[in-house]
């Protein structure tokens, strides 16, 4: 067969790159020719009508032949499809085996360059790079371009790190994740080959595995029981399902294989031996992966027909949910074709891919210490397979909805945030249409149970997304105690004639206000003492302005006024704004301002979170102020609200990203520094919603934050002093970050211990639906927030998570310590 | 998904260059098709989904001041506004589907609608029976009684 001919025949199969051949004449030859191979070895094995082994077979001949004239190119391109394209590496290795079969030098050019491509991912702490060319490496001892000898020396290098002292057990968990999930490549091959050096290598994971410390698996686990499935750690659940493929005699029905094909031309190809590749040490700098648990919803008795639902230890499971997560990776940017690719997953005609997408796409979604892509990302995805799977997916949906309903007083309260979040947005896009009735149990529990709560967090958010009539409409009346407020002010001064104290201050900022009186008149008014409608002076005659009395007549009836709507409110926090700051001066005013803001607006929970958002971002309050007022025993029937804890972690996002800007903006500050010539400029630190020109003594002391993270360009000329400057900002920030820290869980510290010595003396269980939700919110707090608190841990464990602790919570705090270690 | 749609503002002031070189590093998106009835709140509580909103400007008839159908919405970050794109655009909010799109960022006066009679121009053309919108379009109201007969009254144009 000449090559000519092969060339031909090849080009056949992509009948699209005729035209291009044609375009091609009398053109720069050598580089289209260079282009069109790229194209042909970008898109091996999609969409062709013809085998798989025969574009193979033509692809290396073309390649084999060109390969003196773009050598570098060939080996540059497929080291990067086996980086890139994970879920073809048996295809590439394929190729790279009949390329070495043909051309021995090449191939050995090619396992330096793959092997420098791994080192590299290592040391760029490019794990999830590292684990798929290693495996890819694996690859290549099927295709006979490795042997598998230098291949198990390889693995067994890697384990050793399982036995180094004194790293983190994150190290160690990954060098052994990524052992092992090369085994269902090429277990088999090195069964046959070197089961001895095999089995010696199961052992040592083995006993990697028995001892490693699990103090971590509570807090990442989703479901608390492990009925009716098991929720393995994933180290765990990988070396069951190893276990079970190495019973299975290494035999898998997944992966596709198609050097089985051209044994007959790969087994005379000789091999190359990997040279010793010594993993980089440790050091400071480096970051593991976090643990996980490997979320289980499915088993094959909740799939009613069609194909079988692999078991959770047969490797197929791994193998097929590996690939749809991939999937999503290489789509997570376009929901339709996301949709489009998870519905023409190979494997469909294997597993019950409806149940498969559904269990993943969850998976993500509830994953510690955060989901990976935007909930809202799933949940878009989520309606486009329903458009495209019209008969099947809206079932599975609806059947998880009812599985994760039916199970909820054991899934964690972050899942059940975001399972709540997704389900309101899903019934908007779906007309609100639910049948409530079947979920009617949940109104004879417990109000504090999770399935009513659930309930009413879903028509809450869902109002949020619709309105108030809506949701009386879509649930039966005797669902009624679990509707959701109607959101209107309520104004505590409406009665021109009562008898609070606040009530003549409130009807005359009322007029005062309307008559568009200036902000500098409010402050005068709010300075004369209180007056009753009589006109006498009520004792103690109080000139102060942070009286709780002034406070709170003039942030009702200044938001009263501004309830119509986000941007009335809004309008008049900027107008009034230094009202608000001279009321705010004191912790004790800030807090007046909160309880007057939640008072009027508690059943509106959206305008309430928004109105706070907003208080932070223009400085009204600090962020310790909210810490402190969610905690107060005002809020105690606010406690397990959900909007609660978006309000806490949007207060702590705040601060977090406030100190991440300015720890960017000093390194930036100290790399100009360092290479330029400085010349004295001030810089504008005006990342503030607030005046720059409003320079106030407080804003030395206390954090300052508005916009998000909108990087900043340091000025180029940057001054030693300067840097000073923001050194000294960023301390005081990090300072107000730790001081935050401590309030919240000192708080937790003081609910959670007083419950739990009252239940002991009243000898009460301890184990509350309050308690549950309680705990639950500290690990909340701990893992979203895990990067920062971090820094504080030993500050945390010497002040507040001390030894005299009760067990209960002490427990958290080692099992946050326990996620990094 | 985040690519730049073929329509252009008409009012823009300046070049058709400059005014693709802002709708590719703004944050500020335009959103259409909404119902009139929408709120801030409601708008608010999608779009902040994809990341934190700085504000929102809703559309108004130019003469009653009320809402129209559309509204501005501003992001901090570009990060953001892309995956609003990516992810609320084609979908649904009070049951309609949404649009979403660059915008060079808000000025004064283009809260308003620029139809003759004071909404959006779309809203004049249209043909159908678009209850969130007010019903029929406003040059091709059909006769009062046929509204009656062919719709309940709920389904009247709000006016």
């Amino acid at each position: 067969m000449s090559r000519r001919r092969v060339h031909d025949s090849y080009e056949d199969v992509y009948g699209a790159d005729r035209g291009y051949k044609k375009r091609r004449r009398g053109g720069s030859e050598s580089n289209d020719l260079e282009d069109r191979l790229e194209s042909l070895v970008l898109k091996v094995g999609e969409n062709t009508t013809s085998t798989i082994e025969s574009n193979l077979e033509g692809l290396a001949s073309v390649l084999d032949g060109d390969i003196q004239n773009f050598k570098k190119k060939v080996l540059k391109l497929l080291v990067e499809c086996a980086v890139n394209m994970p879920e073809k590496c048996t295809i590439y290795s394929t190729l790279v085996g009949l390329l070495n079969a043909k051309n021995y030098n090449f191939g050995g050019e090619f396992v330096e360059n793959i092997v420098r491509s791994f080192k590299d991912s290592l040391k760029n702490n490019s794990w999830n790079e590292a684990r798929v060319v290693l495996r890819f490496i694996g690859d290549l001892v099927n295709c006979h371009v490795v042997s598998a000898s230098s291949f198990v020396q390889l693995m067994g290098s890697l384990l050793d790190v399982t036995k180094e002292d004194g790293v983190p057990n994150v190290r160690k968990d990954w060098y052994c994740y990524a052992v092992m999930s090369c085994l269902p490549w090429v277990g088999r091959e090195l069964y046959e080959k070197r089961e001895s050096p095999l089995e010696m290598l199961l052992t040592t994971i083995e006993v990697y595995l028995n001892k490693r410390p699990k103090k971590h698996v509570n807090m990442l686990r989703i479901w608390s029981t492990d009925v009716p499935h098991p929720q393995e750690e994933y180290l765990e659940c990988l070396w069951n399902q190893i276990k079970k493929l190495k019973h299975d005699s290494w035999t898998e029905t997944i992966i596709p294989r198609p050097y089985l094909t051209f044994d007959n031309v790969l087994c005379e190809a000789l091999q190359h031996n990997l040279p010793p590749i010594v993993p980089p040490p440790h050091h400071n700098a480096c970051v593991y992966p976090m643990p996980w648990v490997v979320y289980r919803m499915f088993d094959y008795t909740d799939v009613t027909d069609g194909h079988i639902m692999p078991g959770a230890h047969s490797i197929e499971r791994f193998l097929v949910e590996e690939h749809l997560q991939q999937i999503i990776d290489m789509s997570c940017k376009n929901r339709k074709e996301c949709a489009t690719n998870l519905m023409n997953f190979v494997h469909k005609n294997k597993v019950p891919l409806e149940y498969c997408i559904v269990e993943v796409i969850f998976s993500l979604m509830f994953h510690q210490p955060k989901p990976k892509y935007l909930e809202v990302m799933f949940g878009s995805v989520f309606i486009e397979l329903s458009k495209l799977s019209t008969n099947t997916m809206p079932l599975v949906l609806a059947q998880t909805t009812e599985i994760l309903y039916s199970r909820i007083e054991s899934m964690h309260v972050c899942a059940f945030d975001r399972f709540v979040s997704w389900f309101a947005y899903h019934l908007s896009n779906f007309k609100f249409s639910w049948s409530w009735q079947e979920w009617a149990d949940c109104l004879a529990l417990d109000p504090e149970h999770p399935k009513p709560k659930f309930v009413r967090e879903v028509l809450q958010k869902a109002m949020r997304l619709s309105f108030y009539e809506r949701m009386r409409d879509i649930v039966p009346p005797d669902f009624e105690p679990l509707l959701p407020e109607k959101p209107e002010p309520k104004f505590k001064y409406a009665i021109e004639k009562s008898t609070l104290p606040g009530q003549f201050l409130s009807n005359t900022l009322l007029t005062k206000i309307r008559n568009k009186t200036t902000p500098e008149d409010i402050i005068e008014i709010l300075k004369e003492p209180l007056m009753s409608e009589n006109g006498e002076i009520m004792e103690p005659a109080d000139i102060g302005i942070s009286n709780p009395t002034k406070v709170d007549a003039f942030v009702q009836t200044l938001l009263f006024i501004a309830s119509k709507s986000f941007s009335h409110a809004f309008a008049a926090i900027t107008k009034f704004i230094s009202v608000f700051k001279a009321l705010g001066e004191t912790d004790d005013g800030q807090l007046q301002i909160l309880r007057s803001t939640f008072e009027l607006w508690s059943a509106d929970q959206q305008m309430l979170t928004v109105l706070i958002d907003k208080m932070l971002k223009t400085q009204i309050i600090e962020c310790s102020s909210v810490a402190n007022w969610i905690f107060s025993k005002d809020m105690i029937p606010e406690f397990t609200k959900l909007y609660i804890w978006e309000i806490l972690s949007l207060t702590i996002n705040k601060m977090s990203r406030h100190v991440d800007r300015l720890t960017r903006e000093l390194n930036e500050a100290r790399e100009k520094l360092r290479t330029t010539a400085a010349i004295s400029n001030s810089s504008d630190d005006s990342d503030t919603e607030t005046e720059k020109a409003e320079v106030k003594p407080r804003q030395l002391t206390t954090t300052t934050f508005g916009g998000q993270g909108v990087p900043m360009d340091v000025d180029d000329n940057v001054t030693e002093e300067m840097v000073e400057r923001m050194e000294e900002k960023l301390e005081m920030a990090q300072a107000d970050q730790k001081n935050l820290f401590l309030i919240v869980f000192q708080r937790f510290i003081m609910i959670l211990s007083e419950h739990l010595v009252k239940c002991d003396t009243d000898d009460r269980p301890f184990d509350t639906y309050w308690y549950k939700y309680t705990v639950g919110r500290l690990q909340q707090v701990f893992l979203a927030h895990h990067e920062q608190v971090q820094k504080y841990s030993s500050t945390l464990e010497g002040l507040l998570f001390t030894q005299d602790l009760d067990i209960h919570i002490l427990e958290v705090f080692h099992q946050f310590l326990a996620l990094r270690s | 998904m985040t690519e730049i749609s073929s329509y252009r503002d008409q009012h823009f002031k300046g070049s058709r260059g400059e005014l693709d070189k802002m709708l590719r590093i703004s944050t500020t998106m335009y959103v259409g098709n909404l119902a009139f009835y929408t709120t801030e709140g409601q708008i608010y509580e999608l779009f902040s989904k994809c990341g934190d909103i700085k504000r929102i400007i809703m559309g108004l008839d130019k003469f009653k001041k009320t809402p129209c159908g559309f509204c501005f919405i501003e992001y901090y970050t570009r990060e953001d506004a892309e995956n609003c794109m990516r992810f609320v655009n084609g979908t649904r909010l009070d049951d309609r589907i949404i649009r979403t799109d660059w915008d060079a960022g808000f000025l004064e006066g283009r809260q308003y609608g620029r139809g003759k009679t004071g909404g959006q121009v779309r809203d004049e053309y249209r043909t159908d029976y678009d209850i969130g919108r007010g019903g029929y379009g406003k040059n091709a109201q059909p006769k009062a009684d046929m509204i009656i007969f062919g719709r309940n009254k709920d389904a009247l144009p709000m006016d």
